[in-house]
C-alpha cells in the first residue's frame, strides 16, 4: 500500500501544466519506477500524483523531414529498442535503454522520466549526452528547447520548475548522421542492476583517410552528473586510428574523469575500469564504422 | 516409488496460484503492525514518546520496549533442552530499550491499515544514550564498556577446542609449514516470502500463523517469551516462501502475538519488508580463520591447525553451534593424525546471525578448500591430487562424536566424475602458462556434511496415518514443507512401504501444532532421514494394522498376508481388496475399527554425506570480471530418493554457491554497523543472467542408516562452489583471493597488487 495523497490523471500536456500549477505540491509521475520507489522507503511519502502516462502527444518516436528525431518523453524503453527509427538511425540508444533494469521496467519506464530523475546512473543520459540533444520542455506558454547537458544541475536534481513538463527528446539530424555509437554499462550483475560506471561513445570515422574525425564521450556515475569528456575528446579528434588512439583513449579517460571513493566502488576501481570501457566503446565504434581494426 | 522422478505433490497448486501462504490466509480484516527501529548501532533509549503517534487517526495501540514482559528468551531453532546446561542462549526481549544493533526493535504500532502504521511510526520521537560501535569480532573479543550482554564481559559469547594427537609435534616433523587466513562475509538468505505473520485470540489461546520451518519450535518459544503455558500457543504453517534457516528462527512471532493480546486479540498482521528482512532478521556468521597445516615431503597432511572467530552480531540465535560445526568439519574427511582445533563465537554491533543452509560448513569449506589448493600450490602438486593422496577411502567416524560416520563415502568416485566432466588433466595443462587479458582456469572443491543433529542435539520425528474408506491414506507429519519437496519425498516413503501408488497418499501440508505429531522442523538435512524413519515406521505399523484386520475379516486364512499394490494377498492369491478391507473397517456391523498408526520416533543416528564442485571459469583481468563457463556439482547423498527433485536441490544450492563465491556480500557501515546495500538492488545475488547452465551428478551409494538409503542433501549443494570458484581464478591468473565474494572491487585490486594489470 502507497502512501499517495491526491492522484490527478492529465489527459494532454495542456492539462498536466495546468493540474501541476494548480497543486503546487504535486509531482509528476509516469511509469512510476522511480516515484513509486522513493514513496515506499518514505522519501516520497504522502506525494500528491499528476500522472502523465495518458497523454498520447509525448509517446513514440518520430522522423521529422528535417531528419531530426523526436522522441516523446513518455515513450518507454522498451518501445525504444523495438522502434525502427531508432533501430535504423540510432541503434545505440535503443541498445543502452536496454540495459535498464528487467523486462517489466522496461516495459513501464519511460526516457522522460530517465533523465528528469536526475539520476547519474540513468542508462539513457549518456548516449543522450553523446547524441548533443535537445530537451523540449512545454510550461504553459511558448516553452523552451535546453540542451541535455545544461538540464542536469546535480544528483537527483533537473531544470524543471513547477509546472514544467519534458516533451520530448529530440536528436539533431547533425548529431547522428554519419556517426556509430557504442554503450557500455559496467554493473556488478547483467541484469536487475544499476550501472556502477557506464560510458557512451559516439563516433565519426573517415575511413579513407582511417581518422578519427569526431567523437563523444559520456559517462554516466564518473562525477555528480553525466560528464562529457570534453578534453578527451579534443585530444582524440583528427588521429589516425590504431592501438594508440585507444591508449590514449584509456589514459586520457582516467586523467579527466573524477568519481568517487564509495563502498559501491574504489576511486581507483572505477578508474580502472573508465578508461578500459571508453577504450572498448571507442573501439567498437570504430569497428563498426568499417575502421581500420588493426 | 522410491527412486522415481514423480512430480511434486504440490506442483499443481503452486503453479496455478491456488496454494495458500500465510498472506492469502487471512479471511477478515485485520490490524497491521509495524515495528519502530533504532537509529543508532549501540547505547539506550533515554527517552521515548509515541504520544502523537497514538494521536493519529487510525492507531489503534503503540507498545515500547516499557510495555512487554521482562524477562528474556532463546530464539534458535533447536530442540529444547531439560538440561540446563545444554540449553539455548536466552538474551532477548520482545522489544528493547539497549539498543545493541542498529535497526535494533524498540517500539512498535498496530494500525487500521499500512499508511497509517507508517505514519505513526514517523511521528515517534526517541532520544538516545550512544556506545561506540564495534562491528568486528577480533576487536570486540577484547571486551568493551559497556559489554554487549552484562553476562558476557569479553563479549565472548562462547569458545571450544579440541585436539587430536600432538599439532607442535607434528609441524615439527613436516617438510613443509603452511599458514593463511581466510575471511566470509555476511550474507543474508533472500528466499522470496519475507518472514511474515498474523495473530489473534481464540477462546483465551492466542494462535500465530506464520512462514516458518519450525511451527512446534515457535510455539514453545512464543510461550517462554510471553510467560504462558505452552499449551496456550498455537502454531499454524503454511505453505511457505522459502527459509533456508532464516526461519529456523523465532522472529517477529512473540511481537506478533504480544501485540495481539494487547489489542484484545484481533487479528493483527506482521509483515516484515525486504529492508527489515536484511537488517533485522537472521544473517550467515561472518567468520576469520587462521589455519596452519604441515606436510611431509610425499605431500601427506602431518598435522593442522584452525582458529575460527565468527561474528555473532547483538543476540545469540543459534551461536556457537554455527562455528562449532565448521570445527567439527576440520578433523573429517582427511586423515592427518594431529589436529588442532579453536574456535570463538563473539558478540558485535552486527545484524543478528543465525542459521543459513549447512549451518556453519559454507564458511569452514572456504577456508579449508581454499587452503588445500593453497598448500597443494606451495608443494608444486596438482590439487586434485593432493586431496587424493589426502582423502580418507571408506569409513571413517568422528573422534568425538559418535556416531557421526562415514558409513558409505563415495567421494572418490565424486571426484571422478567431476574431474571427467570438466576435463580437469587436460584444462590443468592447456591453461597452465597463460598471457594476455582473458585468462582461463579449472578448480575444484569438496566437502562433508552430517545428516540431522544427533547427537548435538536430540533427533524427534512424528508421524501419523489412517485408512480412508477407499483404501487411500492419509499421512499427517510435523515436519515441513519449505520448498524443498519434503510433502513429495513423504508421499513416496508412505507408498514404497505400503506399496501403494502414490497417488493413494494424502499429505497433509499444513503444520498445525493442535494437531499434527510432533517434529522440531525443517533444518540439518534432516527431515528425509529423521522424519523418514518416522514415516516408515508408521507405514509399517500400518501396514502390520491392515494385516491384522484382514485376519480378523478372513480368520479362516492360514497363509502369510502380504500388502501390494492395494490387495491383501495370500501367498499367490488375492484375498480382499483394500478398498472393501477399509469400508469394512469403517462400517462394519461386527467389527468396525477405523485402522490408524502413529509414531514419535527419536533416532540416534547420523551419517555423512559428501560431495564436490569443479568448476571452469574465464577471467577478464582489466575488467575485474569472472564468467563461469562450466560447473558441475557431484554429490553422495546416498540413495535418492526422487532424482528430479535431487537435481533442482542441487541446482538451487549451486545457486547459493556462485553467489557466495561472486557477489553475495552484506556491508555494513563501520560507524554505525547500518546494512549499506539491505536491499535486493545493492545486495548482488545472481539473476538468471547471470547464472550458466549447471550440471548436477550424483553417486548412489545405499547408506544402511538412511531409511530408504538416503541421506543428507537439503544443504550440502552449496557448499563447494565458492572455493571452487576461488581455486579456479587461482589457477587462471596465480592470484589467491582469501576472502569471498570475489568481488570486481577485489579482483581488480588483487590483480594490481599482483602486476597483472
Amino acid at each position: 500500500m502507497y502512501d499517495i495523497e491526491n492522484y490527478y490523471n492529465a489527459g494532454t500536456i495542456a492539462e498536466a501544466v495546468e493540474l501541476l500549477k494548480e497543486h503546487p505540491e504535486a509531482r509528476i509521475i509516469s511509469g512510476g519506477s522511480d516515484v513509486l520507489i522513493k514513496i515506499r522507503e518514505g522519501r516520497l511519502a504522502g506525494s500528491s500524483l499528476v500522472c502523465i502516462r495518458d497523454i498520447k502527444e509525448i509517446q513514440g518516436v518520430t522522423l521529422m523531414d528535417s531528419g531530426d528525431i523526436y522522441i516523446g518523453a513518455g515513450t518507454t524503453f522498451s518501445h525504444i529498442t523495438a522502434d525502427p527509427v531508432i533501430r535504423e538511425y540510432i541503434p545505440v540508444l535503443g541498445e543502452a535503454v536496454d540495459q535498464v533494469g528487467g523486462p517489466q521496467v522496461r516495459n513501464i519506464g519511460t526516457i522522460g522520466g530517465n533523465i528528469c530523475n536526475g539520476a547519474v546512473s540513468a542508462d539513457s543520459a549518456p548516449t543522450v549526452f553523446s547524441l548533443n540533444a535537445m530537451l523540449r520542455i512545454a510550461d504553459g506558454s511558448g516553452g523552451r528547447m535546453v540542451p541535455v547537458k545544461d538540464f542536469y544541475l546535480g544528483p537527483g536534481r533537473v531544470d524543471l520548475h513547477q509546472g514544467d513538463v519534458l516533451t520530448h527528446i529530440v536528436i539533431p539530424a547533425r548529431e547522428y548522421q554519419g556517426y556509430r555509437g557504442h554503450y557500455i554499462k559496467y554493473s556488478m550483475r547483467n541484469a536487475m542492476d544499476i550501472a556502477t560506471l557506464s560510458c557512451s561513445v559516439v563516433s565519426r570515422v573517415n575511413t579513407e583517410d582511417n581518422i578519427l574525425e569526431d567523437v563523444r564521450i559520456t559517462f554516466g556515475v564518473a562525477a555528480p552528473v553525466p560528464y562529457r569528456c570534453e578534453e578527451t575528446e579534443t585530444a582524440l579528434k583528427g588521429m589516425e586510428i590504431g592501438e594508440e588512439l585507444y591508449r590514449r583513449t584509456e589514459e586520457l579517460v582516467r586523467r579527466e574523469i573524477n568519481p568517487r571513493d564509495s563502498w559501491r566502488a574504489s576511486r581507483e576501481f572505477r578508474l580502472q575500469i573508465g578508461g578500459e570501457i571508453a577504450r572498448r566503446a571507442l573501439q567498437c565504434t570504430v569497428e563498426s564504422a568499417g575502421g581500420d581494426q588493426s | 516409488m522410491i527412486g522415481k522422478s514423480v512430480p511434486r505433490v504440490d506442483a499443481y497448486e503452486k503453479v496455478t496460484g491456488r496454494a495458500k501462504f500465510t498472506d492469502d490466509m487471512i479471511l477478515n480484516k485485520c490490524l497491521i503492525a509495524k515495528v519502530y527501529h533504532a537509529a543508532i548501532g549501540n547505547g539506550i533509549v533515554k527517552s521515548i514518546d509515541t504520544s502523537e503517534a497514538e494521536a493519529l487517526d487510525g492507531v489503534v495501540k503503540v507498545v515500547t520496549f516499557k510495555d512487554v514482559p521482562n524477562h528474556c528468551y532463546p530464539t534458535p531453532g533447536h530442540p529444547w533442552s531439560v538440561e540446563l546446561a545444554h540449553q539455548d542462549i536466552a538474551d532477548r526481549n520482545i522489544l528493547t530499550g539497549r539498543v545493541r544493533y542498529y535497526g535494533d526493535d524498540i517500539a512498535a504500532v498496530v494500525a487500521e491499515d499500512e499508511v497509517t502504521a507508517s505514519r505513526a511510526l514517523r511521528l515517534i520521537k526517541v532520544e538516545y544514550e550512544e556506545y561506540p560501535v564495534e562491528i568486528h569480532p577480533r576487536k570486540s573479543m577484547w571486551g568493551s564498556r559497556p559489554p554487549i550482554h552484562l553476562d558476557k564481559k569479553d563479549n565472548v559469547l562462547a569458545r571450544s577446542n579440541f585436539f587430536i594427537g600432538n599439532v607442535e609435534q607434528g609441524l615439527k616433523d613436516s617438510a613443509a609449514v603452511i599458514k593463511r587466513s581466510y575471511k566470509t562475509p555476511i550474507v543474508q538468505h533472500c528466499h522470496i516470502e519475507n518472514p511474515i505473520s498474523y495473530a489473534y485470540m481464540d477462546k483465551g489461546r492466542i494462535v500465530i500463523v506464520t512462514s516458518t520451518q519450525i511451527p512446534h519450535i515457535v510455539r514453545r518459544v512464543v510461550g517462554q517469551a510471553l510467560g504462558i503455558p505452552w499449551g496456550q500457543v498455537r502454531v499454524i504453517k503454511p505453505y511457505i516462501g522459502g527459509g533456508f534457516g532464516n526461519k529456523q528462527d523465532v522472529l517477529y512471532e512473540p511481537l506478533n502475538a504480544f501485540l495481539s493480546m494487547q489489542v484484545g486479540g484481533r487479528v493483527v498482521k506482521l509483515d516484515v519488508s525486504r529492508e527489515e528482512t536484511f537488517c533485522n532478521t537472521r544473517t550467515r556468521h561472518s567468520i576469520e580463520y587462521d589455519l596452519q597445516a604441515g606436510v611431509d615431503a610425499e605431500g601427506h597432511l602431518m598435522a593442522k591447525d584452525m582458529l575460527a572467530i565468527s561474528n555473532q552480531g547483538a543476540y545469540a540465535s543459534h551461536g556457537h553451534a554455527i562455528a562449532a560445526n565448521g570445527l567439527t568439519a576440520w578433523r573429517l574427511q582427511y586423515a592427518c593424525p594431529n589436529i588442532k582445533g579453536e574456535a570463538y563465537t563473539v558478540y558485535t554491533n552486527a545484524p543478528v546471525a543465525g542459521a543459513m543452509r549447512a549451518y556453519g560448513i559454507p564458511q569452514a569449506a572456504f577456508a579449508i578448500e581454499c587452503f588445500m589448493d593453497d598448500i597443494a600450490a606451495e608443494i608444486g602438486m596438482d590439487p586434485l591430487e593432493f586431496r587424493r593422496k589426502n582423502l580418507i577411502q571408506g569409513y571413517y567416524e568422528d573422534a568425538y562424536l559418535k556416531p557421526i560416520a562415514a558409513n558409505t563415502n563415495g567421494i572418490f568416485a565424486c571426484l571422478d566424475k567431476g574431474a571427467e566432466y570438466i576435463h580437469w588433466d587436460e584444462k590443468r595443462k592447456e591453461y597452465a602458462e597463460q598471457t594476455g587479458d582473458i585468462r582461463r582456469g579449472v578448480g575444484m572443491s569438496l566437502f562433508s556434511y552430517k545428516t540431522g543433529v544427533w547427537p548435538i542435539s536430540l533427533e524427534i520425528a512424528g508421524a501419523r496415518m489412517s485408512l480412508n474408506q477407499d483404501g487411500s491414506v492419509q499421512l499427517q507429519i510435523g515436519a515441513t514443507e519449505i520448498g524443498q519437496g519434503a510433502d513429495t519425498v513423504f508421499s513416496q516413503m508412505a507408498a514404497e512401504t505400503l506399496n501403494l501408488d502414490i497417488s493413494d497418499i494424502h499429505i497433509q501440508t499444513v503444520q498445525d501444532t493442535d494437531v499434527t505429531p510432533f517434529d522440531t522442523g525443517a533444518y540439518a538435512s534432516r527431515q528425509s532421514f529423521v522424519t523418514g524413519t518416522a514415516v516408515k515406521e508408521c507405514a509399517e505399523l500400518l501396514k502390520k494394522k491392515i494385516l491384522d484386520y484382514a485376519k480378523v475379516l478372513v480368520p479362516e486364512e492360514t497363509r502369510e498376508l502380504t500388502l501390494d499394490e492395494g490387495w491383501i494377498f495370500a501367498g499367490e492369491d488375492h484375498l480382499i481388496s483394500l478398498e472393501k478391507l477399509a469400508l469394512e473397517s469403517y462400517y462394519s456391523l461386527t467389527n468396525s475399527s477405523v485402522i490408524t498408526a502413529e509414531t514419535s520416533t527419536q533416532v540416534k543416528k547420523n551419517t555423512i554425506a559428501t560431495g564436490c564442485c569443479f568448476v571452469e571459469v574465464e577471467v577478464d583481468l582489466k575488467l575485474g570480471k569472472i564468467k563461469i563457463l562450466d560447473i558441475v556439482n557431484v554429490h553422495d547423498s546416498g540413495r535418492l530418493l526422487n532424482p528430479q527433485l535431487a537435481e533442482m536441490q542441487v541446482h538451487g544450492g549451486m545457486s547459493m554457491g556462485m553467489g557466495y563465491g561472486l557477489s553475495e556480500q552484506l556491508i555494513l557501515d563501520e560507524k554505525t554497523g547500518r546494512p549499506l546495500n539491505g536491499t535486493l538492488l545493492d545486495y548482488k545475488m545472481m539473476t538468471t543472467m547471470d547464472t550458466p547452465d549447471l550440471k548436477a551428478d550424483f553417486v548412489e551409494l545405499e547408506d544402511p542408516k538412511g531409511p530408504y538409503g538416503n541421506k543428507a542433501l537439503g544443504e550440502p549443494p552449496a557448499i563447494p562452489g565458492a572455493p571452487a570458484i576461488r581455486n579456479a581464478v587461482l589457477h587462471a591468473t596465480g592470484v589467491a583471493f582469501n576472502e569471498n565474494p570475489l568481488t570486481p572491487q577485489r579482483l581488480i585490486d588483487g590483480f594490481k597488487r599482483a602486476g597483472l594489470i
